[in-house]
């Protein structure tokens, strides 16, 4: 057969040119992965900044998780329990507003300059005072510009003590702490790059200053990202370099993977993943991901306003047949607002496909001819298909969804507007609190048209001030069983009354070559860690 | 006669600005028209209501539509395109980190084109009605109608995945990464003066599958209007008069017929590279290139209106200038336009 070292002989040969050496020239053609170095084939057009004080993206949030440390992390294998990261113990006072944290010993920059205490408030303090779009995790517990030095201190080299504004439950505070927005810069590093009032924002889009596993090497926007082992890492990870490269299309994501050019495949489609799980020669590595796939029904439109109508569209719709046909690797079916694996999640799905039950309810709200409305979604796959097989089930019961199809931001700024009747919506949490999701579902302090906090809820224009409350309610328990308890109860009531058909969880899967193991994915982005990736 | 061509040809440049003047109006004013809020780019969905009214401001975006247009264009007029929101960056250093890229396969696929294209249009022209005309025909047809996706993707296939005879997507292979001194952002010019050939030939490898279908699909067109100007000439009384006079074949079609459909291909040739030169957005996406088609269409997926005006302009401007050139050579090659 002729191979590429033999095309390139013959090319050299034919053309003469003495300049080309011809070892090279094959190592240049055989440009597979070098030991030591693995890498990932990966949509990453996503990131616009790699300053954890900043970034909210998927993959910034991954990137952050692998670079920086925070004071507390959940293991993979037992995501609702809290350890320590840079954190050895922690403690709270009896009305429960002063946290104090006392660090490991003997953590190290990539610098080699050890974690102190200083670094952890510095750190905490840039998000507050730059207040970028993830900067509510932290200062939801009342962490001001004015009162951040009093209230993040470090009170010797290995302690930090934080003031909350309320009496705050344990598992939020350490919870939201655990979050890519938490993580612990280097005060010498970022402070001497500081441009005016940047607080370093600027140097840290595309450098990093942590303590990970791994440091930044370089980000070239829709290129690539290049990360470097920390020598000073407490647990060295096993590879030493990570290399994700922008491969938008799926196709030759997976074609890369096949010839070798790429240890790991990030974004492969569900026909796909079939096409290599039975190959022995891959590995498929699966997660739950904290991202819903939901219908949201605007109460503006007065018959989706309609109880009836509400729960004919949920009694509508084919969970598991869209599940099993469309995204049979992607998705799994979901039914409550907190997704599984994060504490507190239902795993109760009390609604099935009735054709006959949603009829008699659509006819009991006075619409038994059923109605006309529109149906926005994001036009790429998988959820146009989704929305294709929604609008067929919602045609069995007599509702005509008019498709609109149209960019994510597109659909966003609508319904932030509320101008939609249905839209087909993806929601990810935002950490790994219960109250991230409760939150956006079930509070809408104010349903005006003018409110400032436009929740999930005020978007699909539903007045709830007795859920509002007892969501408020849940967050401050400090009692964590009974927290628990009251979660479930509120999706439990959320799940027959509110305008949301909340239908898939998503499941992220990377395929791996069988010489690459140790891939971890998290339940959110930023626990996915690179650390125990190892190449044969 | 000298002053009417250099009035004819400053009449030419005077309709540069106005015709970036109008791109500027438009692309501004489609930029605010579409159903995306700018605000979420910058801030994203979840940002509370303080910080999305605190990027609004800082964005100009509370101020009238004709506010903003008249900062937009001042800013334009000093040089200032912005910054990305997407990549952090001015504007200027993505186009410059971008436009490389894209040049450097635009200009390998219009050279390739350019010579196979007039080639196979003047060997279906001659040979009219022939086999060799239907093949050209069929051929051009594929280029032109076959999807520009399907083709990548064959061609990843068959010369990357089977054959193994091409490196896969990308601009270099994994071992070069970052081995080359960026100097004027066309990677193999950059080898080449870094004396780096291993590094060169790699780029030449990954350059040849995008440029090559790209080439494919322009030359379809190049061909079929190669072909169409050369059978109009050859039908001409002057091709009757210079086969009378018993001139050979070959410089009937070369150095009488040809030379005339050089004037009209000329601007074939600029137009389609021109249009190569914006970006090929498939192209690109499949063979995970980072140009300029790719930056500006995740820019406007991502709402990234400073990113979107700033590459739009320069594509603009690169489409002027084209036009222009082909203008004057049209001027200096037709001696009828003197």
């Amino acid at each position: 057969m002729t191979t590429r070292r033999n095309l390139l002989t013959g090319l050299g040969a034919a053309s003469g040119t003495a300049f080309l050496p011809w070892d090279s020239l094959i190592r240049a053609a055989h440009a597979q992965t070098p030991p030591g170095v693995v890498v990932m084939a990966k949509q990453i057009d996503d990131i616009i900044t790699l300053d954890p004080a900043e970034a909210f993206e998927y993959t910034a949030a991954e990137i952050c998780g692998n670079v920086y440390q925070r004071l507390v992390t959940t293991p993979n294998d037992e995501p609702a329990r809290i350890q320590g990261d840079l954190a050895e113990s922690w403690s709270a006072s009896d009305d429960a507003k002063t946290f104090t944290f006392r660090l490991k010993p003997g953590q190290a920059f990539a610098s080699g300059k050890e974690v102190t205490a200083e670094d952890v408030a510095y750190s905490l303090q840039r998000v507050i005072a730059l207040n970028k779009s993830p900067a509510f995790i932290v200062n939801q517990f009342g962490f001001t510009k004015d009162n951040m030095v009093q209230t993040i201190r470090a009170t010797d080299p290995r302690t930090v003590v934080l003031t909350t504004a309320e009496p705050t439950a344990t598992s939020f505070l350490l919870y939201c702490l655990s979050a890519a927005v938490g993580s612990v810069v280097e005060k010498a590093v970022v402070s001497g790059r500081a441009q005016g009032d940047d607080w370093g924002n600027a140097w840290l889009k595309t450098n990093s200053a942590g303590s990970g596993a791994y440091s930044i090497v370089n980000w070239r926007a829709s290129e690539a990202v290049t990360l470097q082992a920390n020598p000073h890492a407490t647990n060295a990870p096993a590879t030493r370099r990570i290399i994700m490269r922008h491969v938008a299309d799926p196709s030759a994501q997976l074609l890369g993977l096949q010839r070798g050019d790429y240890d790991i495949a990030r974004n492969l489609a569900s026909d796909q993943i079939r096409g290599v799980s039975g190959d022995n020669r891959y590995t498929v590595v699966s997660q739950r991901k904290a991202s819903l796939l939901y219908i949201a029904m605007n109460q503006k439109n007065p018959i989706l306003a309609k109880p009836q109508v509400r729960q004919a569209i949920k009694m509508a719709i084919d969970y598991e047949g869209i599940q099993r046909n469309i995204v049979p690797n992607n998705y799994a079916v979901h039914q409550a607002f907190l997704p599984e694996g994060l504490p507190g999640a239902l795993t109760e799905k009390p609604f099935r496909m009735d054709v006959a039950v949603a009829k008699r309810l659509l006819a009991e709200a006075g619409h038994a001819d059923g109605f006309e409305c529109s149906l926005d979604f994001f036009s790429g796959a998988p959820i146009g298909d989704i929305a294709q097989a929604v609008q067929a089930n919602l045609a069995a019961i007599g509702i005509r969804a008019r498709m609109l199809p149209g960019e994510m931001r597109s659909v966003i700024t609508k319904t932030r507007a509320r101008q939609h009747d249905l839209a087909l919506l993806r929601w990810g949490s935002d950490y790994f609190d219960p109250h991230t999701n409760a939150e956006a579902f079930s509070m809408n302090p104010d349903n005006g048209d003018d409110a400032r906090n436009k929740t999930l809820a005020w978007r699909s224009g539903w007045s709830i001030p007795e859920l509002t409350a007892r969501t408020q309610a849940a967050v401050k328990e400090t009692d964590p069983a009974k927290r628990v308890a009251m979660y479930e109860a509120l999706q439990r009531d959320h799940q027959q009354n509110s305008p949301f058909a909340i239908m898939l969880q998503e499941v992220e899967v990377a395929v791996t070559r069988n010489a690459v193991r140790g891939l971890r994915i998290g339940v959110l982005s930023d626990r996915t860690s690179y650390a125990t990736i190892a190449k044969a | 006669m000298l002053k009417a061509r250099l009035g004819a040809l400053a009449a030419t440049a005077a309709s540069i600005p106005i015709t970036l003047l109008g791109l500027a109006v438009v692309t501004f004013f489609i930029g605010r028209v579409v159903p995306i809020d700018p605000v979420l780019a910058v801030v994203g969905d979840r940002a509370p209501a303080d910080v999305v009214e605190r990027a609004r401001i800082e964005m100009g975006l509370d101020q009238p539509l004709y506010v903003q247009f008249w900062r937009y264009l001042t800013d334009i007029l000093s040089g200032n395109l912005g910054r990305s929101v997407m990549t952090s960056n001015s504007v200027w250093e993505d186009i410059a980190r971008f436009f490389p890229a894209t040049f450097e396969l635009a200009t390998l696929a219009i050279i390739v084109s350019a010579i196979l294209g007039i080639g196979l249009g003047v060997l279906a022209a001659t040979r009219q009605g022939s086999w060799v005309d239907q093949a050209v025909r069929i051929f051009c047809l594929a280029g032109h109608s076959l999807p520009i996706f399907v083709l990548g993707l064959i061609s990843l296939l068959v010369f990357y995945a089977w054959l193994g005879w091409l490196p896969g997507p990308g601009r270099q292979g994994i071992v070069y990464q970052d081995m080359v001194e960026p100097i004027t952002g066309i990677l193999t010019l950059d080898a080449a003066l870094a004396n780096d050939w291993p590094a060169f030939w790699d780029a030449v490898l990954h350059l040849i599958q995008p440029a090559g279908i790209l080439a494919f699909f322009s030359l379809a067109y190049i061909a079929r209007m190669t072909r169409a100007f050369m059978l109009a000439e050859l039908r001409s009384e002057y091709v009757t008069t210079a086969r009378a006079k018993g001139l050979s074949n070959a410089r009937i079609i070369w150095r009488h017929a040809f030379r005339n459909t050089l004037v009209p291909l000329v601007t074939v040739i600029f137009l389609t590279y021109a249009g190569l030169l914006e970006g090929a957005v498939l192209t690109e996406t499949i063979f995970a290139w980072p140009g300029l088609g790719q930056y500006l269409t995740v820019s406007l997926l991502n709402a990234d209106m400073n990113a979107v005006l700033g590459a739009t302009l320069v594509v603009g401007l690169i489409y002027v200038v084209l036009n222009l050139l082909a203008d004057l050579l049209y001027r200096l090659m037709d001696p009828r336009t003197r």
